[in-house]
Order: C-alpha cells, then sequence, then structure tokens
C-alpha cells in the first residue's frame, strides 16, 4: 500500500475517532443508535454483496453467519467467563474477531454444497442452514435458549462500528481488485467460460462465502457487544431478507451501492416512525415500486466514484 | 411401540398433505415463471382468515354443517384467486422480462407488505378458527385415534390433488402449462398464450392454497397473520425436495416432510421439529441435487 493511502486511512480513522467524542456529546442517544444500526447494517450488506453481487451466487442465510458471530463473541465475554481482560475494550476487541473467524468456518462449511447447487436450490439450502442455526441457538439452554443471553458488556460504540465499516470497505475493495476478485467477478458472469479459463470455480466459490461470513460474524459480535442483548429471534430468516434487500437496493456488486443500501434499510423504517403502524406497510411498497422503476438497484454495478466520473468525461 | 408409530403415520399425513397442497402452488408457478413466489405464503394466510370471517358470518345461515364447510372452503378459494391474481398482475406481471433476482425481491416486498397489513387488519393476536364440523374419533383402538377432521383432511387434499394431476395431463390447458414451463419462448412462438396460461396457473395454486388454509384452520384452530411464514417456507421446502416445478414432487414433498416432522416430534424432541424439515432438505439436496423427482439440466456452451 502507497504512503499516500496509509496516511488517509489513519486520517479517516483518526476522524472516526475523533467523531466518536462529538457525537457522543453532542447528539441524543436515540439518533446514536440509529447512525451506528447504519454502520452495522453496512457491513452486512457489503459482506452478502459478496456472495449475492460479486460471485453471482444466491445466499438467504445470512443472519445465520450474523448469529454465529453473536453468539461466539458473546460466548467468550460472558458465559465463560474466562479472564477479566474479555471485559475490555481490546478483550471485546479480540472476542468479537473470534466471533467472525467462528462465522468464517460456518461459511465454509455452507459453502461446500453451493459446490454443486445452483441458483434458487442454494438459496433455498442457505436458508436452511440459516433457520437451523438459529433453531441450534434456541434449544441450547448454555446461551439462554429462547429467553436470549443478557448482560453482554456494551464496549462497541460509534468509532468500534465505523472503524469495522472502513476495514470492511478497504478489505472487500481491495480483494475486488486483486486477482482474486477478478476471478470471482468472472465466476458471476459466466461459469463455463470462467472455467474454460483454468478459474477453479469451487476453490472462489468457497473463498468468497468464507470472506463474507467473516465480515457477517464480525457485524454479528458489534451487534451483540451494541445492543448488550441477543437472542435467536435477531436472527430469523426476515433478517436475511433485510440484508439481500440492502444489497439489492444498492445495486448488486457495488460496495458503495451496498453501504447506501445499508444506510437506507435501516434508516427508513425510522424514519416512518412518523406513520405509527404503517410504516411496515409503506416500507415494502417503496421496495416494490423501486423495483419497478430501477430494477439494477440505485447504483447498478457501478460504484459511487464511477458514476460521476462517466458524467465527467461525456 | 406399534400404536404410537401408526398414530404418527396419521397425524403425519393429516400435516403432510397440508403442506403437499400449499407446496404445489409454489411448484407450479415456478415451473412456469422460475421464480419463488414468496406471496404464496401470505396467500394462504388471507386464505385463513377469510375463511374465519365467511365461517362467522355463514354459520347463522347455514345449518347444514357440511354445506357450510364446502362454502367456506369455495369461499376461501376464491378469494385467493382474487388476491393471487391480483399480485400477479401488478407487481409480476411488469416484471416479465426482468431479472429473476428483481422478481424475488419484489415477491419478497408483496409477502412483507401482506404480512404487515394483515397485522393492522386482522390485529396480532391469534384467533381461533371455528369448528366447522364437530371433531368425532372414527377410530379408538388400543391407543390408535383417528379423527373425523384428519380424514377429512387426507381426503380432500387427495380430490384435489387428482384433480390438479386430471388437469395438467389430460386438457388441452394443461398441456399448454406443461409447453410453457418446459420453455416459456417456444411455447409463445407456437401460438400458446403465455400471459393466459401464467394466469391460469397462479388461479390453481392461489385456489390450492385457500383450500389447504380451511383444512389447516380445521385441525389447528389458531390463526395469526404471521401464520403464512413457517408454513410457507416448509412447503417450499417440500417442493424443493421433490424437485421444483414437479407436482408430483411437491406432493411427495409435502407428505414425506409432514411424516418427517411428526416422527420427529415424538421419537426426538417438539424444539427441533421446525429444523427437521431443513436438515432432511440439505441432506437429500447433497446426493440429488435437482431433488427427489427433479431432472437436472446441464448447461451447454
Amino acid at each position: 500500500m502507497k504512503i499516500i493511502q496509509k496516511s488517509i486511512l489513519l486520517i479517516i480513522a483518526l476522524a472516526i475517532f475523533g467523531l466518536n467524542y462529538f457525537l457522543e456529546d453532542n447528539v441524543d442517544g436515540y439518533v446514536l443508535r440509529v447512525i451506528i444500526n447504519c454502520g452495522i447494517g453496512m457491513i452486512l450488506a457489503m459482506s452478502l454483496n459478496l456472495i449475492n453481487g460479486c460471485a453471482g451466487q444466491f445466499s438467504l442465510g445470512h443472519a445465520g453467519f450474523m448469529g454465529v458471530g453473536a453468539y461466539a463473541s458473546a460466548l467468550i465475554t460472558t458465559v465463560l467467563t474466562l479472564s477479566p481482560f474479555f471485559k475490555t475494550d481490546l478483550g471485546v476487541g479480540c472476542a468479537i474477531l473470534t466471533g467472525g473467524l467462528a462465522a468464517a468456518v460456518a461459511g465454509y462449511l455452507v459453502g461446500l454444497p453451493s459446490l454443486r447447487l445452483r441458483g434458487d436450490y442454494l438459496a433455498i439450502v442457505t436458508l436452511g442452514f440459516g433457520e437451523i442455526i438459529r433453531i441450534c441457538f434456541l434449544n441450547f439452554e448454555q446461551v439462554g435458549g429462547a429467553r436470549g443471553l443478557p448482560g453482554i458488556p456494551r464496549v462497541a460504540n460509534f468509532f468500534w462500528v465505523y472503524l469495522w465499516v472502513v476495514v470492511t470497505f478497504v478489505a472487500l475493495l481491495r480483494l475486488l481488485r486483486s486477482s482474486y476478485g477478478r476471478a470471482i467477478l468472472s465466476v458471476r458472469e459466466n461459469e463455463i467460460a470462467a472455467e474454460s479459463m483454468g478459474i477453479n470455480i469451487a476453490h472462489y466459490k468457497i473463498v468468497a462465502f468464507v470472506i463474507s461470513s467473516f465480515f457477517a460474524g464480525i457485524a454479528g459480535g458489534l451487534f451483540a457487544h451494541f445492543q448488550s442483548f441477543i437472542d435467536p429471534n435477531s436472527f430469523v430468516f426476515n433478517k436475511s431478507v433485510e440484508v439481500v434487500i440492502m444489497v439489492v437496493i444498492g445495486g448488486m456488486g457495488s460496495l458503495s451501492g451496498a453501504m447506501l443500501g445499508g444506510i437506507i434499510v435501516t434508516l427508513l423504517p425510522e424514519l416512518l416512525r412518523a406513520f405509527d403502524n404503517y410504516r411496515m406497510v409503506i416500507f415494502p411498497l417503496i421496495l416494490i415500486i423501486l423495483m419497478l422503476v430501477r430494477p439494477r438497484g440505485i447504483f447498478g454495478h457501478k460504484e459511487i466514484w464511477e458514476l460521476f466520473r462517466k458524467k465527467a468525461s461525456s | 411401540m406399534l400404536q404410537a408409530f401408526l398414530q404418527n403415520i396419521i397425524n403425519g399425513l393429516a400435516q403432510g398433505s397440508v403442506y403437499a397442497l400449499v407446496a404445489l402452488g409454489y411448484t407450479m408457478v415456478y415451473g412456469v415463471l422460475q421464480f419463488i413466489n414468496f406471496a404464496h405464503s401470505d396467500i394462504f394466510m388471507l386464505g385463513a382468515f377469510s375463511g374465519f370471517y365467511l365461517a362467522k358470518w355463514l354459520t347463522p345461515i347455514v345449518p347444514n354443517p357440511l354445506v357450510l364447510l364446502l362454502a367456506t372452503i369455495l369461499g376461501s378459494m376464491v378469494f385467493c384467486v382474487t388476491v393471487g391474481l391480483t399480485i400477479e398482475r401488478i407487481a409480476y406481471r411488469p416484471l416479465r422480462s426482468a431479472p429473476r433476482i428483481n422478481v424475488l425481491i419484489t415477491a419478497i416486498g408483496v409477502s412483507l407488505f401482506l404480512e404487515n397489513l394483515g397485522q393492522i387488519i386482522f390485529g396480532a393476536d391469534p384467533q381461533v378458527f371455528p369448528a366447522l364440523i364437530a371433531t368425532k374419533s372414527i377410530l379408538n383402538t388400543g391407543g390408535l385415534v383417528l379423527n373425523n377432521i384428519q380424514v377429512l383432511v387426507v381426503l380432500v387434499s387427495l380430490v384435489l390433488m387428482v384433480v390438479l394431476h386430471w388437469i395438467v395431463h389430460h386438457t388441452k390447458l394443461g398441456t399448454a402449462m406443461r409447453a410453457v414451463s418446459f420453455d416459456i419462448e417456444v411455447a409463445n412462438l407456437m401460438g400458446i398464450p403465455t400471459d393466459t396460461i401464467i394466469i391460469f396457473t397462479f388461479t390453481i395454486g392461489s385456489a390450492l392454497a385457500g383450500a389447504a388454509a380451511i383444512l389447516y384452520g380445521l385441525s389447528y384452530p389458531k390463526i395469526e397473520p404471521l401464520l403464512g411464514t413457517m408454513i410457507g417456507l416448509k412447503a417450499f421446502v417440500a417442493a424443493v425436495f421433490g424437485g421444483i416445478g414437479n407436482i408430483l414432487g411437491a406432493a411427495v414433498g409435502g407428505i414425506v416432510l409432514g411424516l418427517a416432522e411428526s416422527f420427529t416430534v415424538y421419537y426426538i424432541s417438539s424444539s427441533f421439529r421446525d429444523a427437521i424439515a431443513f436438515g432432511i432438505l440439505i441432506l437429500i439436496l447433497l446426493f440429488k441435487p435437482a431433488g427427489l423427482f427433479g431432472t437436472f439440466r446441464r448447461e451447454k456452451v
């Protein structure tokens, strides 16, 4: 990485650090919560974008990976009382990282059947895995079962969440621009053509699944340590659908689109609060209308800066 | 031991035939349009509620329980068909040439819309579905219980499936349907009015969902606006299990799923009831990636 890029990242990290204190002092709790939820939504959307948008596979079980990350990290910081270190910022950070790794392992296991299945069959298998994971949490009394797991240290704040947003963004952007990323994109464009060019499709599908679920697990860990309470109902099928909607609204295959989608899907129900009960009726209506008038999502395959570049040249 | 085994088969058959009826709706729409109609589960839910209100309204007027039952089933079927066709016309038809993922998202949108609208109109609390016919046990020997509702559920499902089989395999409309599901473009070129066939497919699927909803209401008299979600997912699993797009597969898949659940509840634990459906599905797909009866179309370069 060039020196300039490194320094830009450092400045961004410092800016998030500064903004954290600014927001905590000047913005009321509700708004800050929504902002943090947007951040978690962005990480989820960007990670799913790698499977659904870039690799062209269709996963409907993202909430399951998020759940694995959330439960694995919360297990370390609460149930397993290993050492007081895991109550501190750094300890929780390690726990969240472990959660991400646990989710990555789950992603590897779910990615295996994806080698043989395609399209809707894969969608239904990932959906099944997601539900099975949730039902397992529901039945393990050690992690609270249906009652949920309370008392998780509330450590994930604006700084931690948005630091991970930046890390996810940079990591995925650099991945997509590497030869690995190009190979993943070629799987989406045409599996047969990619294979005949010597690309090991199976390998790259698994890579996409593992990386994607790693970041979903991170998002889950942040979610757990932000809410300080998780229960199996946080990771139902509808949550997976929500993430898919984020990706599709923003534009499949576009990282900045996924970020925008994450913000919109988190923000819209909050903005529609004025309509009370009807907001959850209006939200799907907006989704249907968007699909009818802008079927490729807001950005399509492009990134936000590419949109501007095109305007500048034409 | 043997009684318990037989009892589980009876329960599984009754539950499975409801799954099978709903699964047929999924599989038929998938066969023709190649997308998962997520709104189907909510058509099922609306069928249950329309039956609920219809039965309440009809009970004082119609004294004969059999007529009442038939009227409720028919009324619910008609209502579901209306809803299904409206959805097809407004949400799906404009997207006929769009990428499949868009249709899928639209279907999810419609499903969310109906669920949340249902919660506003019907209230989130569960309602008790009226007992249209009194439950009588037909057989009660040595711990084996068989009641008239279970027999009715299985019989009605069987009749509907036979009628469906006849329509699909022995009428002109059915031949056209099979042609469209084989290749929609070529069927269009051959002069088959594809839009009419799609409407017809939605009609049959929704009507079956309406009938299934009443049968469900009779056997499990607790209905709520979110009741379609789990049944819809399982019915879809049943459809994929049998090979999606395959009508026989959906029927068999539904029955197998019902039996598997009933055995799981008895021999393992009721809390794993929902997991078993997905577990079986994953196992089947690992060995037969196109489902039990599905044919795997090899892609050619």
